[in-house]
């Protein structure tokens, strides 16, 4: 044999390391599979929650979404009332939240202390820790008589000639309710998101701002907010995301009504989330359990659709901004 | 240029004052925002823990709920099947979302080709913002729909809660781990699985535990996904996970819901118990994170 087939031959043979573990395999394998595993469950949700909901899908069809009333006797349901309970509390929560939380989120990156910025960030998302039940029963017992008997009046005798802040309620239960507890709820996800975005921007634009003779504010306005816009919007989205999904809490303090579409913020009202949490249990007709997995779809599409959305506007800012993923 | 035209310069117009004037509002709001944020807290805390703290005592956690339960005659009585209940709906539900949360971790960040990875990763956060409503109800009819309720149903959902967090957590301290190391191991001729499980892996145990105890935290105050997989019971004290078991959390959402005072303050001293359990594990948290940052930081 020759030097150079010797040569091949060795060339040929597997390298040491190149050998296929068995323990390799496993591990590949497992980790693999779970991941397939999450995804499958993913489909099987999807799945799952159309299969319950097909009852009253075939009976309603696309008519359920905008029905207004809820009546299992008379096998009428609909969710139009709930679309518009969810959607005035969720966008009231935002609108209140939102500022707040940007100031917030400003007060930690630029205005504190460097003493009182620990403890206060830390505060902050504790406040995100509590648990829904809890700001719901604080909600109905604390929170609601407050609203009814100082809140209620005062905004009704100065802004009522606005159809929104109409009689004040007399059970301290209702949508205004609902959207200072949800505000409570998203407060702590907007402001930790925006903080950490504000953290982000390079100190050479601030500086740069600052030293054409700015003021902080306008250096915000003109370099901070800016340079955030896009993680701002999707924090915003994922806030109200969180907002329209919350069914616990405010199903102790939104009051359950379905009398209909009311301006009045101080009325009761209903949402999509708190509808399945109130009447699940209680459902008496099979028409009426497919009518809550037919909420829940509605509530997961939105889901997906908040979670897809936000997902796309950061990726479109990181690309316009250069920054890699 | 004279002098006099200097001092026009440097003497503040009516401009400049308005602008550090409002530049002085806004940062007065500010202030005021985060001063809110924190007195919110307070008084959430507050409001617990006043009206807590009287129904506090050893009976809430030992003795069972007296027989007419939720009824117009609230008795005497303790809440001990809730208690017994959370812990163990949420020790099942840890010990499922744990190893598959990692499992998932260590698939997307060691193994999974780059488009797999853009996928999976978004499939988690689409997970995490999934309402947990919907999860229960996904749960009500994977499990409960022709089995009836259970504790291990109530454990499945909260581990669907608790995986996305946990599979977030460890992906993020796994990406940390330089890749040097796992070069020296490999080059050593070490296989990759014990590469991975012996020595990537332990770099993280620190963060994974961080993201663990968050995500127990958050899953042991969560009543929707129980309400309809784990709540209708008895008033007895049962061990057992193959029958539904009361909550913490449902037990306060149901107490919440009547009309007697009697049950809410019991609503109260529950929610004063897992406030301070979820402060406390929160505090456990942050303390783990620190350190395992500090360990990261040496290491790098």
């Amino acid at each position: 044999m020759s030097t150079l087939d010797a040569t091949r031959e060795t060339a040929r043979r597997p390298l040491v390391g190149r050998r296929v573990h068995l323990g390799d395999v496993i591990l590949q394998v497992a980790a693999g599979g779970a991941a397939l595993g999450t995804v499958v469950l993913l489909g099987l949700l999807v799945y799952k929650v159309v299969q319950g909901a097909r009852l009253s899908i075939s009976t309603f069809g696309l008519g359920f979404v905008t029905h207004v009333g809820w009546d299992p006797l008379h096998n009428a349901m609909g969710a139009g009332n709930l679309l518009f309970g969810t959607a005035v509390t969720a966008l009231g929560a935002l609108l209140l939240a939102t500022p707040l939380a940007m100031g917030i989120a400003l007060f930690l990156t630029e205005l504190a202390p460097r003493a009182i910025r620990g403890p206060v960030t830390a505060l902050v998302e504790t406040l995100a820790a509590i648990p829904s039940v809890v700001i719901g029963l604080w909600g109905i017992i604390v929170l609601g008589p407050v609203l009814r008997d100082h809140v209620e009046p005062a905004l009704h005798s100065t802004f009522g000639f606005i159809p929104l802040f109409g009689t004040p309620s007399s059970t301290g239960t209702g949508i205004f309710t609902a959207i200072v507890v949800l505000t409570i709820m998203i407060l702590p996800i907007i402001s930790s998101i925006s903080r950490e975005l504000f953290l982000g921007v390079p100190g050479e634009l601030k500086e740069g701002a600052l030293g054409l003779g700015t003021t902080r504010w306008e250096m915000v306005r003109g370099v901070m907010f800016p340079y955030a816009r896009g993680g701002i919007a999707a924090a915003m989205i994922l806030g109200l995301g969180r907002a329209v999904g919350e069914a616990i809490a405010v199903a102790q303090v939104v009051g359950a009504f379905d009398g209909g579409v009311s301006w009045n913020l101080f009325n009761n009202g209903d949402t999509l989330a708190g509808k399945i949490a109130l009447e699940f249990q209680s459902s008496g007709t099979n028409l009426e359990t497919a009518s809550l997995f037919y909420v829940a779809l509605i509530l997961l599409v939105f889901s997906l659709a908040v979670n897809v959305l936000a997902q796309v506007i950061v990726r479109r800012v990181d690309r316009a901004q250069g920054r890699t993923v | 240029m004279s002098a006099a035209d200097v001092s026009v310069l440097q003497r503040p117009n009516d401009k400049l004052v308005r602008r550090r004037a409002f530049n002085r509002g806004m940062e007065v709001l500010a202030w005021v925002a985060a001063a809110l944020a924190v007195a919110l807290l307070g008084v959430l805390v507050w409001s617990v823990a006043k009206r807590g703290a009287s129904e506090l005592n050893l009976d809430l956690i030992t003795k069972s709920p007296a027989a007419n339960e939720f009824s117009l005659n609230p008795t005497s009585g303790g809440l001990a099947n809730a208690f017994v209940g959370t812990f163990i709906i949420v020790g099942i539900a840890t010990a499922m979302a744990l190893p598959f949360g990692i499992l998932v971790a260590i698939y997307v960040n060691e193994f999974a080709p780059r488009a797999v990875k853009n996928f999976l990763s978004p499939s988690l956060d689409i997970l995490n913002g999934i309402p947990a409503i919907v999860i229960g109800i996904f749960v009500f009819g994977l499990l409960v729909v022709g089995h009836g309720q259970s504790g291990l149903a109530g454990a499945f959902a909260l581990a669907i809660l608790m995986l996305p967090l946990v599979a977030r957590a460890t992906i993020e301290v796994l990406a940390l781990v330089p890749n040097s190391l796992r070069e020296a191991s490999l080059g050593l001729g070490v296989p990759r699985w014990r590469t991975t499980l012996g020595i990537v892996l332990p770099q993280t145990i620190g963060g994974i535990l961080t993201g663990t105890v968050l995500a127990v935290a958050r899953v042991a105050g969560e009543t929707a996904p129980l309400l309809f997989t784990s709540s209708i019971v008895g008033t007895s004290t049962s061990w057992n996970p193959t029958q539904a078991l009361q909550s913490i959390p449902v037990a306060i959402f149901e107490l919440s819901e009547s009309a007697t005072p009697a049950d809410h303050a019991r609503a109260w001293a529950a929610a004063l118990v897992l406030l301070l359990f979820i402060l406390f594990t929160s505090l456990i948290a942050r303390w783990l994170a620190n350190r395992s940052r500090r360990k990261i930081a040496r290491a790098g």
